[in-house]
């Protein structure tokens, strides 16, 4: 059953009534749970923004700061110690989920700097669907030889036959495929150290071309996943 | 907050159990007849007592009624927990469920039993509520919280209809929590292990997997997969389908309209099923309504042909869960098994098979016992949750939620804001806005599942979003933030940004009860009052006093009587008169004390009668465990039991 929350956000700490910096997750005057801190995911973890990170580190704290805020330490407490445990403990996940994943965190940051990025790295465009719209110009003709393999194998299928030629010529353009997203990834790490490093014009380039890497991941693990589930439904 | 025992509960399709933490270590409680699995059946009892509420009966006893009057009797009920009545349909044709005749579409599915009507929730309620009461005996003093596990796999509403029976039972649920999860904590408690677990439940009705991460004492589980529709009900199904259709062909009896024959047949499928992980073949030996005798014999072999695409249906689901967590098969590092259904040779042979477990030198783990590890597990959450011992501070439970969350799109698609396997509490923020002048209200329709049409997932509740200031199209920006809290259900909230307006929302779940609908069921509402309290505990401890005076009095035609020493008769008849004469009065701890006597005093004649009636291993037990079990007629475990031999 869905239950409308309550957002309000006091100023000062709701238990004791003393004000207190915003970005801290217990009242310094009286230790209580306070709702959650504004800023970003990066935050959470008193953390700058950046984009190389300790990802040992990162876990330990998300275990450090869980031990602390998680509802299951409040189950017996009051409405707004629940509520705001529930709250922190939520951003907490929201944060670590977003920061562990080297894609997600990319997009999150290059959000962050107003960059205009089509939708959270899900491999769906808005409306949910694969997105086939902007096939990468250098692979153009490569996708379209693959589609075409692709539709003849779940035609194949349907019809019970099965075509090793074809299926080995789709192995391979798995793992050329696979290839190429390695690619990007070791593109998108050069990237995040002109960004981590660089002064405010690098970052601006940098954001650019981790914008246009991104859009090219994308594509890529749809093709991937497309070709990984044609093959893996044999 | 100076509050009872937080207990933890497994409300199973087959069986239920309540445990608790004693010191160090998780306890099953035991019912009043010593066992520690209460049958998840409800029987209504013929004659409803006062006019208001029927009587129910619950676990053994109603199981009783199943055979005599199936039309009073339900289980496996969880099967309909949180479901539609066009859901239903398949489920309909293989249990014994009647719905209501006059239940309309988009309502809460109820269920005829007699003359009454009950919805899942509130069956499940009154197993809740004699476990609760189990455990209130066995404590002597009220319980109000609990922790109850469901199947990981549960969506939103199979997860709000379990909360509302525990409201209906008079429990609050501090928590629920995942039952491979709650194994993997039973597990987790006395070994400090470091890895990757993946815990295999296949229980009664569902089938669940989940990977889970330990490090420093947290559990962080990486993915879970199952299904909710598959479990050993489905092997019993097959082996009864095969009996009835036989019976059919060579007997021309069609017993598919006798519903007492099926549950007979049932039974003796269930019996056949336990038997065969124990032996190389095991057999049907009925009567038919007309005389004759149908005999059937299975060897293992065909049982293992016949049961084996039930069993491949847990392949994928294991598979996914692996490429979910991104390991391999061989990056896990133990395998737990869980649930009835795990004791089938054939299905350990499964797991490692999907686990390459012999290849690495590993064996699948069964030390606890299948039946009792999840409510063991909830015990160790229950005390998680409620601070209390040193034992568990360091353990925290980090689990996420099965299924993902999306909104439907234009055109029917769906637009994914929560991935599954995300760690829950999760949340997302989205905006709306309006397609046309002046528009008020905005639509939206939440759906669960992987699907990529929103008519192939679940849906879970349609909203209005009303109360939008009238703007021009497509100025109005109103956030809502979905947020899925630490029991995996959604919670919402919106705000018109613009005007600064908190929208109101209207909520339609599209399964589900609502607020005032549980508050109309909720059983015993005096089960809070203390007073009422003590009375229940006295009215209890005197009919179990009776029931043992009895047994004990009939005892004495027996043979075993006459080899007892004349002491030894002596101390009973001594026993007797004590536990009569504090029966009368009002003191409940006298009572229970001289019933404990009574009982320690013919623990000899409980054993001198057991012999003489079986000879199994029953021995060392006293009169009362004895006698509940003489009772019963030895070989009559539950019909849908999961086996009692270990």
């Amino acid at each position: 059953m869905l239950k409308v929350m309550d957002s309000a956000v006091p100023v000062a700490c709701w238990s004791c009534s003393v004000a207190h910096n915003e970005s801290t997750l217990f009242c310094p005057h009286c230790s209580k749970i306070q709702p959650p801190p504004g800023g970003d995911y990066f935050s959470v973890f008193g953390l700058e923004q950046r984009l190389n990170l300790d990802l040992v580190a990162l876990e330990t704290e998300f275990h450090r700061l869980s031990r602390k805020v998680h509802p299951d330490r409040f189950a017996r407490l009051g409405e707004h110690e629940r509520e705001w445990s529930l709250a922190d403990t939520a951003l907490l996940n929201d944060a670590y989920r977003t920061l562990k994943d080297p894609l997600r965190r990319t997009e999150y940051l290059l959000k962050l700097q107003g960059a205009e990025i089509g939708e959270e790295y899900s491999g769906k465009d808005k409306d949910g669907r694969k997105d086939p719209s902007r096939v990468p110009a250098d692979l153009l003709e490569e996708v379209f030889e693959l589609n075409m393999q692709l539709e003849e194998m779940r035609m194949a299928r349907n019809a019970g036959e099965t075509d090793p030629e074809l299926h080995a010529s789709l192995e391979q353009a798995k793992t050329k495929f696979d290839g190429l997203q390695s690619e990007v990834d070791n593109d998108l790490r050069q990237q995040w150290k002109v960004w981590d490093e660089g002064d405010a014009e690098s970052r601006k380039s940098a954001e650019k071309t981790m914008v246009a890497l991104l859009d090219r991941r994308r594509y890529l693990s749809n093709l991937v996943r497309d070709v990984t589930e044609t093959l893996g439904a044999e | 907050m100076a509050e009872g025992r937080v207990v933890g509960i497994d409300l199973g399709t087959t069986n239920s159990l309540v445990a608790y933490m004693e010191g160090d270590s998780p306890v099953v409680i035991p019912g009043v007849d010593g066992s520690s699995l209460v049958p998840s059946v409800v029987a209504l009892d013929p004659i409803a007592a006062d006019g208001g509420r029927p009587t129910v009966t619950v676990g053994n006893s109603a199981r009783k009624a199943l055979i005599e009057t199936p039309e009073r009797v339900i289980y496996s009920v969880k099967r309909l927990m949180g479901r539609g009545v066009e859901e239903i349909q398949n489920e309909l044709k293989l249990f014994p469920f009647r719905l209501a005749d006059d239940v309309e579409a988009g309502e809460v599915p109820r269920i005829q039993l007699g003359e009454m009507r009950f919805t899942a929730p509130e069956i499940s309620a009154y197993v809740l509520r004699q476990l609760k009461r189990n455990a209130e005996r066995f404590f002597g003093a009220p319980v109000t919280q609990a922790v109850i596990t469901v199947p990981a796999y549960f969506n939103d509403a199979q997860r709000q209809a379990t909360k509302d029976a525990g409201r209906m039972a008079g429990l609050e649920v501090l928590r629920l929590v995942n039952e491979p999860t709650a194994a993997a904590l039973a597990y987790g408690l006395d070994r400090a292990k470091e890895g990757t677990i993946a815990v295999y439940d296949f229980g009664g009705g569902t089938f669940d997997i989940s990977i889970l991460k330990l490090r420093d004492g947290i559990f962080e589980v990486q993915s879970t997969n199952g299904d909710t529709h598959l479990g050993g009900d489905d092997i019993d199904n097959l082996l009864l389908t095969i009996a009835l259709d036989e019976i059919h062909a060579e007997h021309g009896v069609d017993l598919r309209s006798h519903p007492s024959a099926v549950q007979a047949l049932r039974k003796a499928a269930i019996e056949a099923k336990i038997r065969l992980s124990q032996e190389q073949s095991a057999s049907f030996d009925i009567e038919l309504p007309n005389g004759d005798r149908y005999q059937r014999e299975i060897p293992r072999e065909v049982f293992e042909l016949l049961i084996e695409p039930v069993l491949a249906r847990t392949a994928a689901p294991c598979k996914q869960a692996l490429t979910d967590a991104g390991i391999t098969a061989d990056q896990v590092d133990e395998v737990v098994l869980v649930g009835g259904s795990t004791r089938i040779p054939a299905v350990s042979a499964l797991v490692d098979e999907l686990f390459h477990l012999k290849a690495r030198g590993k064996k699948p783990h069964t030390e606890l016992n299948p039946d009792e590890v999840v409510a063991l597990g909830a015990a160790v959450q229950a005390d998680i949750l409620a601070g209390a011992s040193k034992s568990t501070e360091e353990m925290l439970l980090l689990d996420v939620t099965p299924l993902s969350l999306g909104i439907e799109a234009l055109g029917g698609t769906v637009a994914r804001i929560i991935q599954r396997n995300s760690t829950i509490p999760a949340s997302a923020t989205e905006h709306f806005t309006t397609g046309v002048d002046g528009q008020t209200n905005v639509a939206i329709h939440v759906v669960q599942g992987e699907r990529e049409l929103a008519a192939d997932c679940r849906s879970l509740a349609r909203f209005d979003l009303k109360g939008i200031p009238p703007m021009t199209a497509g100025l109005p920006r109103i956030e809502v933030k979905f947020l899925i809290d630490a029991d995996g259900i959604l919670q919402v909230s919106a705000r018109e940004q613009r005007s600064g307006l908190a929208a109101q929302i209207e909520v339609k779940p599209t399964y589900g009860l609502t607020d005032e609908q549980v508050e109309t069921m909720i059983l015993d509402s005096f089960d809070h009052a203390e007073e009422d309290f003590a009375k229940r505990l006295l009215i209890e401890a005197r009919v179990e006093a009776e029931s043992i005076v009895s047994k004990v009095e009939a005892s004495r035609a027996s043979h075993a009587w006459g080899h007892l020493t004349s002491e030894e008769q002596a101390a009973i008849e001594a026993a007797i008169t004590h536990l009569n004469a504090v029966k009368a009065g009002d003191d409940m701890k006298a009572i229970r004390e001289a019933t404990l006597a009574l009982d320690k005093a013919t623990g000899r004649l409980a054993e001198l009668m057991m012999d003489a009636a079986v000879s199994t291993a029953l021995r060392g037990k006293t009169m009362s465990a004895a006698g509940e079990e003489l009772d019963d007629g030895i070989t009559a475990p539950h019909p849908m039991a999961a086996a009692e031999f270990k």
